[in-house]
């Protein structure tokens, strides 16, 4: 018999000013996720919270129950960014999530780490790949659809654990550049941190006003959420070993309880209608499954 | 005193078709890119690219000529599909090109495997845009060459140089992304093509026009991507080119959220890349016409020579601007990321 699939906490992809991280997170070891994400892993700017920081919270989310992986930055472009990414490859006491190759170059042989979604593994070949070097679980990109997950997952090896994004708004796209402060035209060094006020982003619509994306710094995200919930038993036919919840700015400990109850809701006999309603009335925006079921990412599927 | 470059730095040229190629070689390129047709590259367009009996001719020309010819196998291969990219590699390797530049880690190795003799490059597809991670591809597969994406500066390109063995291409010329390349998904996001996987990004087959009212309609599998007024060139809808509205602000006024629609003239800057030390120069347009090709690798092959001659004593002609900008897709240019006015 299979193992039961874990929720996972994706590190929080916004820059939140540093007492509401710790709330944040106060909240989160309440809710006590099987694993957690930490770190900042989109803009260098970001400080509120500095590596002893974020070690520090580790040791105390560790503590109460959470695995914790440290989430490594996804572009690195200056000897700074490649530091601080070294650092905390070595920091000898949790696992990392490595989002760039300079990141898998240092962590290979040295420790187990986790092959994250930036990776871009699109293939059992790939895969296997990053597991000789010491990938002990994979976080799939999130374009990739069950179909094509399907023949990696056939295809890997015993121990190596699947991660699938289940919810939350999608990241889509890095940039040298900050869309944010190009917003407020600012400079991106002189950008007055103008991401703190924007605990889920700047949300883009169309000329039509229809929403679309949401610039979050250099990172820019989908509008629609990312949901999964549909999707349970087909995640679980597939052998995913862990289930993704992307922090968003409002009710992530409910959404957490939600696919927790969901997923235990199949033995239980719990109302799985009821579920999927309530985790849709908590989106910030409409929701989308698109990447999952092999369209367009932004479109949604009947699950 | 003429101050001659220590090193050569290579003219790498696009061709989407065996004309292109030829001109490409006679205007004076050093290499020439190209790619198969399908979508084991990055510039899957209908109409586009080599099969194998174009390709053997372009590699007769262009080696006959000393130009080297360079295979992109820049996307990703998916389970079903593995074997159609396996199939290119070899089909390269039998071909006798010059060098494949590769994206997928376990292609590097089925081809670093399978014909230990082949030439690989990283491509920008590859996402490496620091020194440890083009050294990973380098330990692993051994690269030779690795195309940097299009948001470095300056500085960050001379660190980079430093801190690898592998020789460093950049763009010289033509279209910009101004995300990441390899670390893109909005096309797969809008349209369910991404350049990751199909070798397309916003895919003409998705897109739309449509004359209103209201202006000249642009929709990308019919997201409105922008609207154009009468005395507006309206520009192909790239997803990130396009004009948006931010919620809640001040002014909600379209603009473009992303990046003015300008493409990539770093010629300005040639001396500063010779001297930190670039090895090749690579012009983006395996799409565009052999005209353009042969227009710009001719002014190219002009700057590079003057500038390989006397690299203290460079600056760019006129003329060359001049030639440049026609050939640019739309009226405005950039020097990109290498010289960031918006850092």
């Amino acid at each position: 018999m299979r193992a039961r699939i874990r929720l996972t906490l994706g590190p929080i992809l916004y820059y939140w000013p540093r007492a509401r991280v710790f709330a944040f997170y106060e909240e989160m070891a309440h809710a006590r996720p099987d694993v957690i994400y930490l770190g900042e892993t989109v803009c260098s700017r970001r400080r509120e919270l500095r590596a002893d920081d974020w070690l520090d919270l580790a040791r105390e989310l560790a503590a109460n129950g959470s695995q914790v992986v440290l989430s490594s930055q996804v572009l690195l472009e200056s000897e700074p960014d490649v530091k601080a990414m070294r650092r905390l490859a070595e920091n000898g006491e949790f696992l990392v999530e490595a989002n760039d190759m300079g990141a898998v170059r240092v962590l290979q042989a040295r420790t187990a780490f986790v092959a994250g979604a930036s990776l871009n593994v699109f293939n059992a070949q790939s895969l296997q790949l990053l597991g000789e070097l010491g990938a002990v679980r994979w976080v799939v990109a999130p374009e990739i659809s069950a179909a094509e997950l399907a023949p990696i997952q056939a295809a890997r090896a015993p121990g190596m654990q699947t991660e699938v994004l289940a919810y939350g708004r999608v990241p889509l796209a890095y940039s040298a550049r900050c869309f944010t402060a190009r917003h407020f035209r600012l400079q991106k060094d002189l950008c007055e941190f103008r991401c703190l006020q924007q605990e889920q982003g700047l949300r883009l619509r169309t000329r039509e006003a229809e929403p679309f994306l949401v610039l979050n710094g250099i990172q820019t995200l989908s509008d629609h959420v990312h949901n999964l919930v549909g999707a349970l038993p087909q995640l679980r036919d597939l052998g995913v070993d862990l289930l993704r919840i992307s922090p968003q700015a409002q009710h992530t400990a409910r959404i957490l309880q939600l696919f927790r109850a969901a997923l235990e809701g199949a033995a239980g006999g719990a109302d799985s209608s009821a579920i999927r309603e309530e985790v849709r009335a908590l989106m910030p925006a409409q929701a989308c499954n698109g990447f999952w079921h092999g369209l367009a990412g932004m479109d949604e599927a009947a699950a | 005193m003429p101050s001659p470059a220590a090193h050569k730095v290579e003219l790498v040229c696009p061709a989407g078709s065996l004309p292109a190629l030829r001109l490409a070689v006679d205007n004076g390129a050093d290499c020439v890119y190209v790619g198969f047709r399908d979508q084991t590259n990055a510039r899957n367009f209908a109409g586009l690219n080599f099969d194998d009996a174009a390709l053997r001719e372009g590699l007769h020309y262009a080696h006959r000529a000393q130009a080297q010819v360079f295979l992109a196998l820049n996307t990703y291969p998916q389970a079903d599909s593995w074997p159609r990219w396996t199939r290119a590699v070899d089909r390269a390797a039998e071909l006798g090109v010059d060098a494949i530049i590769m994206a997928d880690p376990a292609l590097m190795a089925y081809a670093r495997r399978t014909h230990p003799q082949l030439r690989l490059h990283l491509s920008v597809q590859g996402s490496a845009t620091n020194h440890e991670a083009i050294n990973f591809y380098h330990d692993h597969f051994g690269i030779t060459r690795a195309v940097l994406p299009r948001v470095l500066a300056l500085p960050q390109i001379r660190h980079v140089i430093a801190n690898t063995p592998v020789a460093i291409e950049v763009f010289g010329f033509g279209g910009l992304c101004v995300m990441v390349e390899g670390r893109c998904a909005l096309s797969a996001y809008a349209t369910g093509v991404s350049p990751n996987c199909d070798g397309a990004c916003s895919p003409a087959k998705a897109v739309r026009w449509e004359q209103t009212e209201t202006g000249m309609e642009a929709r990308l599998n019919s997201i409105l991507i922008d609207r154009f007024a009468p005395q507006e060139r309206a520009g192909y809808p790239t997803l990130c080119k396009g004009r948006f509205a931010v919620d809640g602000s001040v002014d909600g006024e379209p603009y473009y959220a992303f990046e003015e629609p300008a493409s990539l003239n770093a010629m300005d800057l040639l001396p500063e890349l010779v001297r930190a030390g670039v090895r090749a120069i690579k012009i983006e347009g395996r799409q565009r016409s052999p005209a353009y090709v042969a227009q710009v690798t001719r002014v190219w092959r002009q700057a590079l020579d003057a500038c390989l001659a006397d690299v203290d004593g460079f600056h760019v002609a006129p003329a060359w601007t001049h030639a440049l900008a026609q050939q640019s897709e739309g009226e405005n240019v950039t020097l990109g990321a290498y010289d960031r006015p918006w850092k």
